[in-house]
């Protein structure tokens, strides 16, 4: 029984920089000095876990105003907008208009539902996981003391605050109503007399170059970093998922910035690519758009499956089942994602273009489902324990299950010239981005909290926030897709009266999500401010982090450069380090102090 | 380019001996084990990075390809207003250029001071070269002919009515093209400095290598533009 792991015996010479003066064993959150000096040490650290929490920070921020946002959308849809048809004046049914007419109205909406999409898209989905827990966890994962690149990854985080600044421009200008996905003519004509647009598309475009930068170094440091005795079917699939988004982040966000930077000068200059009037093709930029952007969905995903693969085999005690299969369906997704964007124009390309991307499209199931099978089947047998992390690691399997068979049919021509742009999308991507990376996000907040803040949570009002979330989620969404299949379009800021009754269920249900959410957020708080402390390994986790570094780890992450001699999940050869047999999954552990090595 | 691997075998951190020059006295950042593994990293990075600029670019060459195919007329007409002698004569310069760097990375691993900063002067110099033979002969020109990008197009008598499209493309390939060459500029007075202070040599010259690699992108991107704008008829 290969029990682990030296180190290589002798310390790390110390940090570079040098001259700090402080004890290199203090835990990262260690505050230096007052006030200032702690923000100051804050805004300028290259230290990667601190990165992570700033991103994370950031990231929950975003997510919070794009909440609010999905929130005044579903009230707006609580009733439908009864107008007088002589007049053209509301009679009853309009909660939000920033103006006065029945236009303004739907002009309004028009507005919100893009600013939550942008927000939610840009500012919040594509760097949630990989920027923040991604950040966190990688170097501890394969054992290296920080990423490849240390200060391209704060810049990364400015350059991401600098997008937003003209994000805010733009919405304090009176933000944007083109839709997240900028289709010309909208993007290029309305508005012609403001800016806001502009800076819209420019937040986009900057915000990508932060992508990029995140996505760079972490492909460079699973190249180069990893522990000695670490081979890549060593690394944690926590790894291999952050890795796989890595690439596309490198190989697709490129793609965008061009785009985004053709539609500038479109908007700015006419120059006429995207505008049949003057000789181009509005859907030349919708292949550009979907070039990126579909591509882009798998770095929302990919990441929520690498959380998964970690929670579902620390939580039930088992090997993972096909290490192999889980580690290249990512790099497989990764590459198909290349080569379907096509499926988002069935109803504007031609037939021979519109069969061939469907063909394709099915092929992505194939890895996303072996992906699903295999998490299933380490279940199977698995001593399960049913904390909060394990919850939303079965409330993905169930949800995003849904959400990608649902692609399925929206993959096929016939049905999804039906479905195209009604609520079934809606319904499809929200239980894949929701239901997928959020949920999985969140059981992955649970799972690490206790290494990244050193506190344990409240399990009892975690398990609560679960059902909320889970509940709602599914009642906020679920019947969106039977208004899909009834006809209702999506981007409409009123329905006909029959489709009330699912709309109520869906508003509703946005409520219980609120709440749910919420709750965590509370528990979170809670748990920093009066949580048991934690102790390094309360999962009893196979893992580096756990097994090598504190809760919360030290500075420069371990104090030997640690030796890998098994994979990460051979729960039955191997005792976990920094814990004891017995003591693991405790929702409730003992304090550090009585769990000795 | 032959790389030949002469001092930065030598693996181990050297000590702080202030009498020997700063690429000597060089330490890899404290995640690295030595300079080694540090240059591995960087040149991967570098490499990466080289391969989102050629996407980058490769969003003008795709709608080049889609528009030339919808308005062939156009663009021939367009492209007869670009004179292919400006267009070889900066071919020239940036292949030279290319040329120099190369042996500046040369040099930086044999330890040619001297060389090294004098290649890092002729590079620098053709990409001002290259500059100035753009912006006098071919952007001024162009300007006050009227040949603008879509709306602000106001030559007198256009060949084709989608003429502007084409100087949208050629504007904008062009310029981002200049923005990389005034940005590889930038580098290499950046470099010249860190060469003034002896931080190249044959222990370290990351930086040389990185910045020679990013000029040889910029230069094989317009190797493809020149062909595309100013030769195909
Ligand atoms: C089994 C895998 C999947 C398949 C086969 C699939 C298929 C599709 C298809 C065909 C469409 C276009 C429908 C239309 O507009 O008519 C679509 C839309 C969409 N999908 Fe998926 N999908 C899959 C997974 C995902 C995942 C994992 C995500 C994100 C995490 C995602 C996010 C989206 C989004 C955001 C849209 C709508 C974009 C918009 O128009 O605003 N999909 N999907
Ligand atoms: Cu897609």
């Amino acid at each position: 029984m290969a029990t682990i792991t030296g180190s290589t015996g002798h310390d790390l010479p110390h940090h570079g920089g040098g001259g700090h003066g402080h004890d290199h064993d203090v835990s990262y959150l260690h505050p230096k000095g007052g006030f200032f000096a702690i923000v100051w040490d804050w805004m300028t650290t290259v230290d990667h876990k601190k990165i992570g929490v700033m991103y994370l920070v950031a990231v929950l921020f975003m997510f919070f105003l794009g909440g609010v946002a999905a929130l005044a959308v579903r009230l707006e849809l609580f009733t439908p907008t009864v107008i007088d048809t002589s007049t053209n004046q509301v009679i009853s049914g309009q909660w939000l208009n920033i103006g006065e007419s029945w236009a303004d109205g739907n002009n309004t909406y028009n507005r919100i539902f893009t600013l939550h999409g942008v927000i939610m898209v840009f500012l919040f989905i594509v760097p949630s996981i990989p920027a923040s827990l991604g950040n966190f966890l990688l170097p501890l994962m394969i054992g290296a003391k920080d990423v490849a690149f240390p200060r391209l990854n704060l810049a990364s985080w400015y350059v991401y605050l600098f997008g937003t600044i003209f994000g805010i421009v733009s919405i304090i200008q009176g933000g944007v109503d083109t839709g997240w996905t900028f289709y010309t003519p909208y993007s290029t004509m309305t508005d012609a007399e403001h800016w806001r647009v502009v800076w819209m598309i420019t937040a986009a475009f900057i915000l990508g170059f932060s992508s990029i930068f995140t996505g760079l170094n972490f492909v460079v440091t699973v190249h180069k970093l990893r522990a000695p005795g670490m081979g890549w079917f060593d690394m944690p699939l926590f790894v291999w998922g952050i890795y796989a988004t890595a690439i596309i982040q490198v190989l697709a966000t490129p793609v965008i910035g061009i785009t985004l930077l053709l539609l500038l000068f479109e908007r700015l200059f006419h120059i006429g690519i995207f505008d049949p009037r003057l000789g181009g093709d509005p859907v030349l930029f919708q292949h550009f758009f979907w070039f990126y952007s579909h591509p882009v969905v798998y770095v929302m995903i990919l990441p929520g499956f690498a959380i998964i693969s970690e929670i579902v085999t620390t939580h039930a005690r088992k090997n993972i089942f096909g290490y192999r299969a889980v580690a290249f369906s990512s790099i497989a997704i990764a590459g198909i994602a290349f080569i379907v964007w096509g499926h988002h124009m069935f109803a504007s390309q031609g037939e021979v273009a519109s069969a061939i991307f469907s063909a394709l499209t099915f092929l992505v199931a194939i890895p996303t489902a072996v992906k699903v099978f295999n998490w299933t089947a380490t279940l199977y047998k698995g001593s399960i324990a049913f904390t909060a992390p394990m919850l939303y690691a079965l409330g993905f399997l169930f949800t995003f299950s849904i959400g990608g068979l649902t692609g399925l049919f929206l993959g096929c021509l016939a049905t999804d010239l039906h479905l195209h742009d009604t609520y079934f999308i809606v319904a499809h991507f929200h239980y894949v981005m929701m239901g997928g990376t959020v949920i999985a996000m969140i059981g992955g907040l649970h799972h690490w909290w206790p290494k990244m803040f050193g506190k344990m949570y409240n399990e009892f009002w975690a398990k609560v926030g679960f059902f909320l979330v889970f509940v709602g989620f599914n009642l906020t969404f679920f019947p969106q897709f039977i208004l899909g299949t009834q006809g209702m379009p999506r981007r409409y800021a009123s329905y006909l009266e029959q489709y009330t009754f699912l709309h109520q269920l869906s508003t509703v249900g946005s409520w219980v999500l609120a709440l749910g959410l919420f709750t965590h957020l509370f528990v979170f708080v809670q748990s920093l401010v009066a949580g048991r402390k934690a102790p390094p390994n309360p999962w009893g986790s196979l893992t580096l982090e756990w097994t090598h570094a504190a809760s919360p780890p030290i500075e420069h992450n371990f104090h030997h450069e640690p030796i890998v001699t098994h994979g990460p999940y051979p729960y039955d050869d191997v005792l976990p380090a920094q814990t004891r047999p017995g003591e693991f999954i405790l929702p409730d552990p003992l304090p550090a102090g009585k769990k000795a090595h | 380019m032959a790389t030949i691997d002469l001092g930065h075998a030598a693996t181990h951190q050297r000590p702080d001996d202030p009498s020997l020059p700063p690429y000597k006295r060089y330490r890899a950042a404290a995640h690295y084990r030595d300079r080694d593994h540090e240059f591995d990293a960087v040149k991967m990075g570098v490499w990466l990075f080289l391969a989102t600029e050629i996407l980058l670019f490769s969003g003008f060459f795709v709608g080049y390809a889609v528009m030339r195919m919808l308005h062939p007329e156009a663009f021939r007409a367009g492209s007869h207003h670009l004179d292919w002698q400006w267009g070889l004569t900066n071919t020239v310069v940036l292949l030279v250029s290319s040329y120099t760097v190369a042996c500046a990375v040369r040099n930086a691993q044999l330890g040619q001071q001297k060389l090294l900063k004098t290649n890092i002067l002729i590079t620098m110099a053709c990409g001002f070269v290259f500059l100035a033979i753009k912006f006098i002969f071919e952007y001024s020109k162009k300007y006050r002919e009227g040949l603008l990008p879509g709306w602000f197009y106001s030559y007198p008598a256009a060949g084709d009515p989608y003429e502007p499209m084409w100087w949208g493309i050629y504007w904008g390939a062009t310029g981002i093209h200049a923005l990389h060459v005034t940005v590889g500029i930038g580098l290499f007075m950046w470099l010249f400095s860190g060469a003034l202070r002896q931080k190249y040599g044959p222990e370290h010259y990351t930086a040389v290598e990185g910045v020679g690699l990013y000029w040889h992108i910029v230069d094989i991107v317009w190797i493809f533009l020149f062909p595309m704008l100013y030769l195909i008829h």
